[in-house]
């Protein structure tokens, strides 16, 4: 009972952390300053409660009946909730921490007070989703979280694609909530209350109903393909560490959502794992192709959430379709490489964004292309950045190798001549991990090389400074979290097992991921291969040092007038797989058309659209705008006309009530 | 006693014609007054036990409609220097004619339809009705915002008619609720004319299609 006490007051003073802040003068610092204390404060009792509960095998249970009809107030630790606390405690607490020196209250002083806020209560609605027991509950946290997350990305509304973005956001947060009513509801009348439990009695076509209704409400929020039109852009336009927590954690609420229910619902058939892994592999491969065409720093890290969430749903659909099939080592291995990745994801795109901040505060803008050569001003930055980007490319030694490697190992699981012939073709998804991964690794060396290496491409705004330490530390200890979670998986493992069996009750072997993969040899392979890097770097030095250093411009070799302009873009690193993938990227190019023999002015822009934005929910709205304009020949303006429309409305409603129709 | 409630209904709606068929705003204001102080006066001679609570709603409705809401519409009249309405939508003697006509289909429809209550008060529901229809009639015909407030009134009024039915059902409590409903509203549309009246120069209310989209 303890830690659910300690993980409520926790959330508790995660939802006040902003109120002192608003009785101080909004230009200084002071009330900043505590509610970066109440944040951390209310993480670490969040902590500690998650901490105890991971302890024991009762999932501690509160149920405290209320006065709002419907439902109670009851809430529940099991281990799959602890799971999803750990990123929901210490993601926003070092978001709050690195705004002391991103989002000074002195230099913003408009929202400063309403950021800390609704960041407040973000997390700790947050935190209530993660524990709730009750649908009712569960719905009144997600609202409260999708309206804080709201007011969090439109920080700043007094500009124009601020509102948009958060508007694009507001109505595809309120289409997902309204499909979770109606699953909700479903719910209730199958099984006669709101409480979440096991539910082993419902036939298989309600269950279908629940789960298809489950999986697109969650969708919504979690940011599958064709559900995530508003992710790009809300990422990209809110502060960085409101993208670091939503990308981080937010997306993460969904993908709580769809394991959640999927575990709720016992009876399940095949197809359901089928559409994960079918909807996952998309989203993982588009997600990963839009996010290597873009240019806007935050555009790609937003993107790449969604290739992400793709390669987690993958993971859930082989869990699923162990659990139809019977196959406990699919479960295990598919359901702990989501989570896993579920935790690391969390850890290195927060990482990524808080330093696409310390980036973008320095250069004054997001566009890559204007970037570069920032390595030699902001070294510890570009160091960061090199290590989220080899842990989110997957490469070993990082955390972001060991999930991958498990849903590889499930993947080839499935062809193993033991089982069945029917579900062998689930390994044509490891093909797809691994095109996903490699475009990957090519969006982070087309980020690095443009942003980090060369020389600059534009007069950047010339305080390109090293981060105030306040950024420094959360992403210090990030970079710790996913070296040690990538060197030691054996200190995450015991989680996962906990999570996968509250998840499902099928484990007849009760098989932990500890037997079915040598975790040492990880932790091997990783140690060899930093004491590798770390050789070849002292040789290097030792070979270097009798020889004296000239340092010219980047790509001077020998040429006698080279201009910045002549690196490689962005674009025009990206033009060959781009072209490959035309087919979905749709980008719109315009150019001169044709080249003279004496050179003119010319130009040349590539921009790429969001497919599904632009292509099919854009055109949609518009026609159904278009339609809606007849309407307006009823508005005019007359208050008489207006009361003839009364009138006439309910002289039809007595005709129809005299004739006994139902409306 | 019947003949005389009948008598009182009958005057309710030849007042109702009056207020379609005049155009001088003050005299509209003034039929609309009288009858409220009819209305006020009708539970009192509908019921057989007179109690307090029943005296008390009466003279509270008699005052109010009778005099207090006539008074503040007379002081918007006066700020706003008009006297009479123009031009309405459909002219005065063809909207007489159409009231006249509504009240006979309401008569007739109500004629067909079999109700339960007493027979002594079987004009009430069909005046009630009609008074309803005019009070549209006026909100929809005329331009001026003063004149339509008194097309409110009198589809006040119609709904007050129709309350009688209930009045042994409906608290005191729900009664003087109503009327000061009635009230506020009167005196807060009296503001707006006052409004309207300075920011466009005119209480034309088709001004007000400016603000549309």
């Amino acid at each position: 009972m303890i830690m659910i006490f300690l993980i409520l007051s926790g959330l508790s003073i995660l939802f006040i952390s902003g109120v002192p802040a608003l009785f101080f003068s909004s230009s200084s610092e002071k009330g900043h300053y505590v509610t970066v204390f109440l944040v951390v404060l209310g993480s670490i009792t969040g902590c500690i409660g998650t901490a105890f509960s991971f302890a024991t095998d009762i999932p501690p249970t509160l149920i405290i009946s209320w006065t709002i009809p419907l439902g109670n107030f009851a809430v529940a630790v099991d281990k799959l909730s602890a799971f999803f606390l750990i990123p929901v405690f210490i993601i926003p607490a070092l978001g709050s921490i690195y705004s002391l020196g991103y989002w000074k209250q002195k230099e913003h002083t408009a929202n400063g007070q309403k950021l800390g806020f609704f960041f407040g209560t973000l997390a700790g609605s947050m935190a209530l989703i993660v524990i709730a027991h009750d649908g009712i509950l569960f719905l009144i946290a997600w609202e409260s979280m999708a309206l804080s997350a709201f007011f969090c990305l439109t920080t700043e509304d007094h500009k124009k694609e601020i509102r948009d973005a958060g508007f694009v956001y507001f109505v595809c947060t309120h289409i997902g909530t309204l499909i979770l009513f109606i699953m909700f509801i479903l719910w209730n009348s199958t099984t006669g209350s709101f409480i979440l439990t096991q539910t082993q009695t419902l036939s298989k076509q309600t269950t279908g109903i629940i789960f298809i209704f489950a999986f697109i409400g969650f969708s919504f929020k979690a940011g599958f393909i064709p559900f995530h039109v508003w992710l790009p852009d809300a990422h990209a336009n809110a502060p960085s560490h409101v993208s670091a927590v939503m990308s981080a954690v937010v997306l993460k609420m969904g993908i709580y959502g769809i394991i959640r229910f999927s575990g709720l619902l016992m009876v399940s058939e095949p197809w359901w794992g089928i559409v994960l892994l079918c909807v996952g592999a998309i989203t993982g491969l588009s997600g990963i192709v839009f996010a290597f065409s873009q240019t806007d720093f935050k555009r790609i890290l937003a993107y790449s959430s969604i290739e992400n969430i793709g390669i987690i749903g993958m993971g859930i659909g082989l869990a699923l379709l162990g659990r139809s099939y019977a196959k406990p080592e699919l479960v295990i291995l598919g359901m702990g490489g989501a989570f896993f990745h579920v935790l690391n994801h969390s850890f290195f795109k927060a990482l990524l964004f808080f330093n696409s901040g310390a980036v973008i505060h320095a250069t004054g803008t997001q566009n890559i292309e204007l970037m570069g050569g920032l390595a030699k001003k902001m070294p510890f930055s570009a160091f960061m950045f090199i290590i989220g980007a080899v842990a989110i490319s997957a490469l070993p030694p990082l955390n972001g190798f060991v999930s991958e490697w498990l849903l590889y190992l499930g993947f080839f699981k499935s062809i193993e001549p033991s089982t069945t012939s029917n579900i062998t073709l689930i390994a044509l998804a490891a093909v797809v991990l691994a095109m996903i991964g490699t475009l990957a690794l090519a969006t982070f060396v087309k980020m690095y090389s443009i942003v980090f290496l060369g020389s600059p491409r534009s007069e950047m705004k010339n305080h390109s400074h090293a981060p105030a330490l306040s950024m420094k530390i959360p992403m210090f200890v990030l970079a710790g979290f996913c070296i040690i979670t990538g060197i030691l998986p054996v200190l995450v493992t015991p989680l996962l097992d906990g999570a996968i069996s509250a998840w499902t009750a099928y484990n007849p072997d009760s098989l932990v991921i500890s037997k079915l993969i040598p975790l040492h040899f990880i932790t091997a392979t990783g140690l060899l291969l930093i004491a590798i890097v770390i050789i070849i770097i002292v040789l290097y030095k030792k070979a270097s040092t009798p020889y004296k250093t000239i340092k010219g411009i980047t790509w001077d070799c020998g040429y006698t007038k080279p201009t910045p302009r002549m690196q490689y873009t962005g674009t025009s690193f990206a033009q060959i797989i781009t072209q490959l993938f035309s087919f979905i990227l749709l980008p719109k190019i315009s150019k001169t058309s044709q080249l003279q023999h004496f050179p003119e002015k010319t130009h040349f822009h590539y921009t790429v659209a969001d497919l599904i934005l632009s292509r099919l929910v854009y055109p949609v709205l518009y026609f159904i705008r278009k339609l809606f304009f007849r309407m307006y020949i009823f508005q005019q303006g007359q208050p008489n006309l207006y009361v003839l429309y009364i009138i006439v409305m309910v002289l039809l409603l007595f005709i129809f009530g005299g004739i006994g129709v139902d409306l | 006693m019947n003949e005389f409630i009948n008598v009182l209904f009958v005057i309710i709606l030849i007042l109702n014609l009056f207020a379609l068929g005049n155009s001088r705003i003050l005299t509209i204001i003034r039929i609309v007054a009288l009858q409220g102080i009819i209305l006020g006066a009708l539970p009192l001679f509908i019921e057989h036990h007179i109690t307090i609570p029943l005296l008390i709603s009466s003279v509270a409705a008699i005052i109010l409609k009778g005099f207090v809401i006539p008074l503040i519409m007379m002081k918007a009249l006066r700020d706003a220097q008009i006297k009479r309405e123009v031009e309405p939508l459909i002219g005065l003697l063809p909207s007489t004619i159409f009231g006249g006509l509504v009240t006979a289909l309401v008569f007739f429809i109500s004629s067909q339809v079999e109700t339960t209550n007493q027979p002594e008060v079987s004009l009430l529901i069909p005046t009630s009705f009609a008074t309803i229809l005019i009070g549209f009639i006026l909100l929809i015909t005329r331009y001026k915002a003063i004149s339509q407030v008194l097309g409110y009134l009198v589809l006040e009024n119609g709904i007050y008619i129709f309350s009688l039915l209930l009045i042994e059902a409906i608290p005191m409590v729900v009664e003087m609720g109503m009327l000061l409903d009635l009230f506020v509203s009167i005196f807060i549309i009296s503001i707006i004319t006052n409004h309207i009246n300075k920011a466009f120069s005119s209480l034309d209310t088709r001004n007000l299609s400016s603000l549309k989209e």
